[in-house]
This record gives structure tokens, sequence and C-alpha cells, in this order.
């Protein structure tokens, strides 16, 4: 059920899309994983249907995907994993759909996640928390929880995320697939609900680099109706080289900090001794601010949460509870409709902008995000890609963190500086430690995700961690 | 230190409607949690500017007029998804 893109169109050729499509179909159905909030059955036969009639040769033509559900479909439920979105149908598709459409993609269905992408465990999800494939008594990460336990469980062979902090690379870490944050602005966000609007991208997830990257030549691209989106040509896939040799790897000790397990720390070294074996060099580099990304981050995605979130008032989508007055009502609807971390994300990013605090926190951490930024920039000039843990730790048990917001919050420490800097960043699969997958991050300069992929792809063809697939499910 | 006070204060500005249940059990992680943002007093940041985009961005300018890039969608549409609607309009809690 683990199969590439070739290996599925080969089949969809020999057989069809629709076949194809009803084995995921009744993989989900029998899976525990809880991976999908919405499973569009009849959606995808149909539309796989509609692909072997009319023979289509795009891009990934009769090819399952799952997407996040906070990206909008339209026609298709859209939750965000919250009772405030319960019922919601999107009346139109974002752009990253829109595309996945063209090339000819089968929506299967929507992943689980932390509600409005607030989490690293997808255990706040309403609709229950999602199951690591490798040991369902471990958390698969998040936020994209879903969409990478889906990849890593067989039950799909391609997702969409989205990373703002970390939310695709850290459930990719820890379900042993791929998983790619592009740069900001590289991949439209029209269509994708706003947690964190300045931090966040859509993002790729894939058993194999090879995988990742021809789904993100098809999402990847300008889009004018988001003003953030950057007017590019680029082709990823094009990228793929076997080939280091000459790669300057810088390797910053503020990302193998304290409370990094060994195992992980191992791992990483030994694939940058892979690297070096093939023709690259590392050199350690210093990123000073590291320390500080994480309340900074933290304060910053609070604070554009709070206003971003401001719109879920019963008024126009969503839940409604019974009419008082204005004010009471939107009220009423928030306090039933949120989750208990939204809440806090709501509350803390209100403090941080209100009267009187607005510049010792909000306006602090967007200072500290230009050291931050700035320690890339210098880091840059001297590699060509940063290699790090992407989590500190491999997954660990459901309901360990979950009562500790703030030690919940220290897992994102090697991920939130990369959305604070909007650098791209790659998660690749590179050991095992007790039967649970490790991820490495290969960092990359803005718009340079040709670089990352090519590191990410090298390493992966020269060892096998992303071939390995987690067994009794 | 974010007070009682400020707790029913910032969840006013919030609209979210807090029992006193919740009051006590919100207040001491967010107490927690602020104290560790605290950390960001001992950086320098004197003459640093703040990063609102990381990238160098301008305002994007479109007609003003309906169709070509710009999402149009009918009155149903827009109604669609309205748990309370009336003639047409979205239906609001009353004022008072």
């Amino acid at each position: 059920m683990w199969a590439s893109i070739n290996e599925l169109k080969e089949r969809i050729h020999a057989d069809s899309s629709e076949e194809i499509v009803a084995e995921y179909l009744e993989r989900i159905g029998s899976s525990r994983l809880n991976a999908f909030i919405t499973v569009d059955g009849d959606g995808a036969i149909s539309r796989a249907r509609e692909i072997d009639s009319e023979n289509s040769d795009g891009a990934l033509a009769g090819i399952p995907i799952a997407i996040k559900d906070n990206i909008s479909t339209k026609g298709l439920f859209t939750t965000c994993a919250s009772h405030i979105l319960k019922g919601y149908v999107p009346p139109y598709d974002a752009h990253v759909i829109e595309r996945l459409k063209e090339a000819g993609a089968v929506i299967i269905g929507k992943t689980n996640m932390d509600e409005f992408a607030m989490g690293t465990s997808t255990e706040t999800s309403f609709y229950g928390a999602a199951k690591n494939p490798w040991n369902t008594d471990r958390v698969p990460g998040g936020s994209s929880g879903g969409s990478a336990a889906a990849v890593a469980g067989g039950e799909v062979p391609l997702s969409l995320g989205s990373d703002t902090g970390g939310s695709v690379r850290c459930p990719a870490s820890f379900c042993g697939v791929v998983g790619l944050k592009p740069t900001y602005g590289v991949i439209s966000r029209y269509g994708l609900i706003s947690y964190a609007n300045s931090l966040e991208q859509i993002g790729p997830l894939a058993t194999s680099v090879r995988d990742l990257a021809t789904l993100f030549d098809v999402v990847a691209g300008h889009d004018p109706r988001d003003s953030t989106s950057v007017d590019r040509k680029s082709t990823y896939y094009s990228a793929l080289k076997n080939d280091v040799k000459g790669l300057k790897i810088g390797v910053p000790a503020e990302y193998f900090g304290e409370g990094t397990d060994e195992a992980v720390e191992k791992s990483v070294w030994d694939a940058i001794h892979t690297l070096e074996d093939l023709g690259a060099a590392h050199t350690p580099v210093n990123m000073p601010h590291t320390k500080y990304a994480l309340s900074a981050y933290y304060i910053i995605a609070m604070s554009e949460a709070s206003s971003n979130l401001a719109r879920f008032d019963g008024m126009r989508y969503g839940l409604r509870t019974g009419d008082t007055n204005w004010h009471t009502t939107f009220s009423q609807v928030r306090a039933a409709g949120f989750g208990e971390e939204v809440k806090r994300r709501i509350l803390l990013g209100t403090y941080a902008l209100s009267a009187g605090y607005h510049d010792r926190y909000y306006l602090k951490a967007l200072k500290v995000r230009t050291l931050i930024k700035r320690d890339f920039e210098r880091a840059f000039n001297d590699v060509d890609v940063l290699v790090a843990p992407t989590m500190p730790y491999p997954a660990f048990r459901p309901g360990e963190k979950i009562d500790d917001p703030l030690s919940l919050y220290l897992s994102d420490v090697d991920t939130v500086p990369i959305n604070l800097a909007g650098v791209p960043s790659i998660s690749v699969p590179c050991g095992f430690s007790g039967g649970l997958p490790i991820g490495m991050q290969v960092i990359g300069k803005h718009f340079d995700e040709a670089t990352i992929l090519r590191t990410a792809y090298t390493f992966e063809e020269n060892t096998d961690y992303h071939t390995k697939r987690p067994e009794g499910l | 230190m974010i007070t009682k006070e400020d707790l029913e204060h910032i969840a006013w500005l919030s609209r979210l409607e807090l029992s006193d249940n919740d009051k006590e059990k919100y207040s001491p992680k967010l107490n927690t949690i602020l104290d560790y943002f605290g950390e960001l007093d001992e950086v320098d940041t004197e003459d640093v500017e703040p990063t609102y985009h990381v990238l160098p961005l301008s305002n994007v300018f479109r007609e003003d007029e309906v169709g070509g890039t710009t999402i149009t969608l009918t009155q149903d549409e827009a109604l669609s998804n309205a748990p309370k609607k009336q003639d047409g309009f979205f239906k609001a809690p009353g004022m008072m």
C-alpha cells in the first residue's frame, strides 16, 4: 500500500484509478489511526472514474491525495478539527486544490489535525486524537498529524499539511515520512484558513523526496489572490540529483541543545557523515538567538491567532448557540465552539496585543524575529544548507505533555526559528530509536528549495530509512 | 502576571465567555507561559527594526471590479453556511 507515484501510474495504466482509489478507501475504512476527519468515498470514486475515462496525462492523474482539514475544499466539509466549524462546507476551493484538480489528483478526504493547527501532537482535535502508525501508543506529531499518519500508514500516497511552526515537519519526523515547509510565499495561502498568517505555509508530505517534489511542482506557484504569494517560476523535480559534491553543510550547535535525545543527536550526526562520505563538508555555525525563537514565535503566533480567529462568531458559518444580545451571543458561541488550547492562545495573543503590553510582548517579539532572521542570513553567507534535528526526541505518548502547555511548546524548539525567518526546510527520515522514526531537517536559503531537495534526495538515494514501513496496522 | 481582573478584561476583548471554573483553570497556566516569555527582556533590541513580514512585500492592487481573479460568490453561496438567515441576509443577534 506504500506505492510511489510512478508505481501507481503504471497500475492506473494497467488497471484503473478507480481500483486504486477503492483499495485506499478500504484501508482507510479499516484503520485505527483516526487520520481522517472526512472521507469522501463517493466523490473520490466518481472523480477516479472521470480520470479513467478521460485518459488524463496530468502530473497526478488518478493519484489519491489527502488534504489537511484547514484547507478549503469546495463542497467538502472543512472543520479545522474544531467544533466551531462543524458542518462548514466551503463554497470555493483553495488555490492548491484548484491546482491538484487540474493535475488530475483524486481528493480522498480531509485529515485530522490539532484544532486550528495549534498543537504538536494532534491531540486537541474535536474529532479525537490521531495515532502514530509506528506505535499506536504514540502521538503522530502535529499539527498535521493526520496527513503524516495517513501517508506513513499506507492510507494515501500523498498529502498536504500546513506548517506554521513545524506542523508539517514535526509529524513527518514522528511518522517517518518526508515533509516540506517551503519558503514563505511559494505556495498560495488562498483558501488556507489562517492561524498565524505571517508564519504559515502549506506543505507537501510523501514517502519519498521524489514524490514530494512531484506534488510540490503541482501546488507551488503564483496566485494573485494571496498578496504574499511570490511570482517566481521554478521546477523542483528537475532539481533532484544524486550529488552533494562540494556542498557546504552548516551545523548549528544550538539545535542540539539540552533536552535533545541522544539517539536523535547520533542519527543526525550519522546523516551528516553520510553526506560527507558523498562529497559534502560540514562546518559549525553559530545562531546565537535560537534560544529566544520559541518565545518570539509563540507571542507572534498567538497575537496573529487572536486577530485571525475573531471571524468565528456564528454569524456567517459554523456553530451558533441561542441568541441573547450581540456581544453575549458571540462570547457564548466562541466559548462553546473553541477548545482549551485555542482559547489559551486567543487569550494570550489578545493580552500581548493589548494596550500597555503591546510593546513589551508583540513588538519585542518582532524585533527578536529580526535578530533570528539575521542569524540565518549570517550562517548562509558561509554554507549552502543547515542540517539539524527536526524534533528533539521521537514521538511521545498521548497525554504525556498535553496538560502542561509549556512543555508541549518546548517540543517546537528546532522548528519554529525556520518559520520566523521564512526559509524553507525539509524533514527526512534518518534513523530509528525504540522502533520510532527520527527525522532531520535540511534548511535552505530563501527560495533555494532546489538545494535542500537535492540534499534530501541524495541522502535518500544512499540510505534506506525512507523505505521502512510500520507493521501490524 | 495576569490577575483575575486582567483575565476578565482580555476574555471580554476576545469575546470568550469564561466560567469561574475556567478562570481558575486558565490563570496559572497562562502565567507560567507568560513568565517564560519574559526571557525576551534580556535580549538587546535597541535600534533593531521589527520584522512583520519576512519578504519585502508591497501592497498588491487590482481594479475595483467584480470578476477576473476576484472571487464572486452568489448570494445563495455566501449564505449557504449561515446558521441563521432571513430575506437573503445574515441574521445577527439583537444589539441590546
